[in-house]
């Protein structure tokens, strides 16, 4: 490989020519890795000898490449602005190809567009409540498509892909089923755990279930299984729609009459809804039975008087709440996940950024119905 | 033709295998230095996975891959490193990145190249992009440019560094004959101007009339090279069925 493996570098050797002209004598190899160099020792040379013309002598050069051509160009620009002529002699075939190669006018035309400077602070607020607004009007606007496509499925049952509705029942559900227990366990362990410390000293050893179980099934259940389905699945749902966007695989659907609405978004809609709460029951079981835990092993407690307390705790209303809850969690979750999936115009780079914005903005909007739920429910009982 | 030069990639009983499929099987070829080779077939016939292997991004199932005498599947990381700076490959889908501008993935390859200032990147980034006709563009994005001249852009990039050596992966997919024709020239301008050893792995007959100086052809059920030579030699010789179909039909298909 010529220039990489052998590069003997450049030499320089000046002469003064008659009618105070400078002749420099470049040798050796010019590559991009000497250009600023070389080309910083031949405006100081120009500097210290203040000639009428230059000659820049090639004939030793043994080998130039582009970045070493364009060095020429600039200097003989630069110096044609100090009114002193430039000539380049004994130029070999090779640089001479590269020198009809270069656009000499594009290397000094400014760009069309001058790079985006930093925005200050006021506009930069400005912006993000105008981009956030926007963004407002398309998540709402797609809840509206969504409600308008599962009204028209409800008079058409069969116009539903209930193949697809199971594949996402298994993704969002049947999948998910050891990361929920797991995480359900731990969670009513820490929780047993943490509360025992406390209630021990006051010999209230059997409340540790009432605690436990009231804190699972009306909070913790329905909103960490929630949070866990939205970062499993919003993201896997809005990666999905966002890919198929870049492909063109939504076009293709709406010219082969498909709305995208009813055939990409609805099956996740209803599979979510399904599982949810389904998931939720589930994770109350762990998270009780890590409460259960503590209670043998540390507070002296019976499984039987452990599970009777918690019984005793939960009412069918807090349960039946619990699962609405999770039901209105697994639409916030399917309404956001596809939202952000159809919101792609762009390139990959963008489904990334769905992909992140689906999680975030559906755990945003879980805590929120949450807080409303929380209030909401305080009065209703 | 008689190919002039030495060679700077040696191919030598090159084999790739994925899983129970063997694409290539025992395939030797040269690449010449300033030659444009052009290596044509039908999909499927292991064209890119000969281009990848010759690029060091997929090793070879068997036999070996010379780039300037060093065997590039055993060479350690630095020397790998040394040679694929000495090489230049425009992606069939121009491979940009989409989060910098066209100046910043034109610079990206000389920010690697230690001791360079910012003043001297971008003198050469205006070169780059004036070369293939994108002055001014250094400030866009890729996504604000069409294809064609994400295209262009792409090829700035890839001579960032002079290489000794381009590779080109259908380089006129997806483009206008237009644009096609625009990037033929600047093909061959680069090959011209700069010296560049050219190799384009590509399906279009036409680019390939108009470009090569030597064509290689593979074929999927021969796993290998089935012709070579000079693209007009290879019409007139062409008595193998494959090649025949190959170069022909595309042309009768253009007539109808």
């Amino acid at each position: 490989m010529k220039a990489r493996s052998v590069d003997e570098g450049y030499s320089l050797k000046v002469e003064s020519e008659a009618g105070g002209g400078l002749r420099i004598i470049l040798g050796g190899s010019v590559t991009l890795r000497d250009t600023q160099g070389w080309l910083d020792r031949m405006e100081g040379l120009v500097g210290k000898h203040r000639p009428q013309r230059l000659t820049v002598d090639l004939g030793g050069v043994s080998l130039m490449d582009s970045a070493g051509v364009l060095g020429l160009l600039l200097l003989e620009q630069r110096l044609k602005k100090s009114g002193i002529p430039m000539t380049a002699a004994s130029p070999s075939e090779q640089i001479r190809k590269i020198m009809e190669l270069i656009d000499r006018e594009g290397i000094e035309r400014p760009p069309l567009r001058s790079p985006k400077s930093p925005e200050g602070i006021l506009e930069t607020i400005g912006e993000a409540w105008v981009l956030l607004w926007r963004d407002f009007i398309q998540v709402m606007t797609f809840l509206g498509d969504l409600i308008a496509a599962l009204t028209h499925l409800l008079g058409h049952p069969r116009d539903v892909r209930w193949d697809d509705v199971l594949f996402y029942v298994r993704r969002a559900g049947a999948e998910g089923l050891p990361i929920v227990g797991l995480i359900s366990l731990l969670i009513g362990f820490i929780i047993a755990f943490m509360s025992s410390l406390q209630l021990k000293m006051f010999g209230a050893n059997v409340y540790v279930a009432s605690l436990v179980a009231l804190a699972i099934v009306r909070e913790l259940g329905p909103i960490m299984t929630a949070i866990l389905v939205a970062g499993r699945s919003a993201s896997a749902f809005a990666a999905e729609i966002g890919s198929m966007r870049v492909d063109d695989e939504v076009d293709a659907l709406k010219t082969m009459g498909y709305e995208p609405i009813r055939f990409l978004a609805v099956p996740k809609l209803l599979a979510t809804v399904a599982v949810l709460p389904l998931l939720t029951l589930y994770a109350d079981v762990f998270g009780i039975a890590g409460g259960l835990i503590v209670g043998v092993t540390g507070l002296d407690l019976t499984p039987y008087t452990y599970l009777q307390e918690s019984q005793r705790t939960i009412t069918l209303f807090q349960l039946l709440a619990s699962l609405v809850k999770a039901v209105v969690f697994a639409f916030v979750i399917a309404w956001i996940g596809c939202q952000r999936g159809f919101q792609v115009r762009g390139g990959v780079e963008e489904v990334g950024a769905a992909t992140t914005s689906a999680v975030v903005t559906s755990i945003l909007l879980i805590v929120i119905v949450d807080s409303v739920f929380a209030i909401a429910l305080y009065y209703v009982s | 033709m008689t190919p002039a030069g030495e060679p700077v990639i040696v191919v030598e009983g090159l084999t790739a295998r994925f899983g129970e499929t063997t694409v290539l099987k025992d395939v030797n070829l040269e690449v010449y230095k300033g030659e444009i080779l052009c290596i044509i077939g039908g999909s499927g016939c292991g064209k890119s996975t000969l281009l990848k292997q010759m690029i060091g991004l997929i090793r070879p199932s068997g036999g070996r891959v010379l780039v300037g005498g060093v065997d590039i599947a055993a060479a350690d990381d630095d020397t790998l490193n040394l040679i694929r700076r000495g090489i230049g490959v425009l992606f069939q889908s121009d491979a940009l990145f989409g989060s910098m501008t066209l100046g910043e993935n034109v610079a990206l390859p000389m920010d690697g190249a230690s001791g360079l200032l910012p003043g001297t990147i971008e003198a050469v980034v205006r070169m780059k992009l004036g070369m293939v006709h994108l002055g001014g563009y250094e400030n866009h994005f890729p996504t604000e440019l069409s294809g064609g001249m994400r295209k262009r852009g792409a090829l700035a990039r890839a001579m960032a560094l002079d290489p000794d050596i381009l590779f080109f992966d259908e380089p006129s997919a997806g483009l206008d004959p237009l644009n096609a024709a625009e990037l033929e020239t600047l093909i061959q301008g680069i090959n011209v101007g700069l010296g560049t050893t050219i190799v384009i792995v590509s399906h279009q007959v036409d680019l390939v009339r108009r470009v090569a100086d030597r064509v290689i052809m593979l074929d999927r059920e021969a796993r290998g090279i089935i012709a070579s030579g000079a693209p007009e030699e290879l019409r007139k010789n062409a008595t193998d069925p494959r090649l025949r179909n190959f170069l022909f039909r595309q042309e009768e298909g253009r007539t109808k």
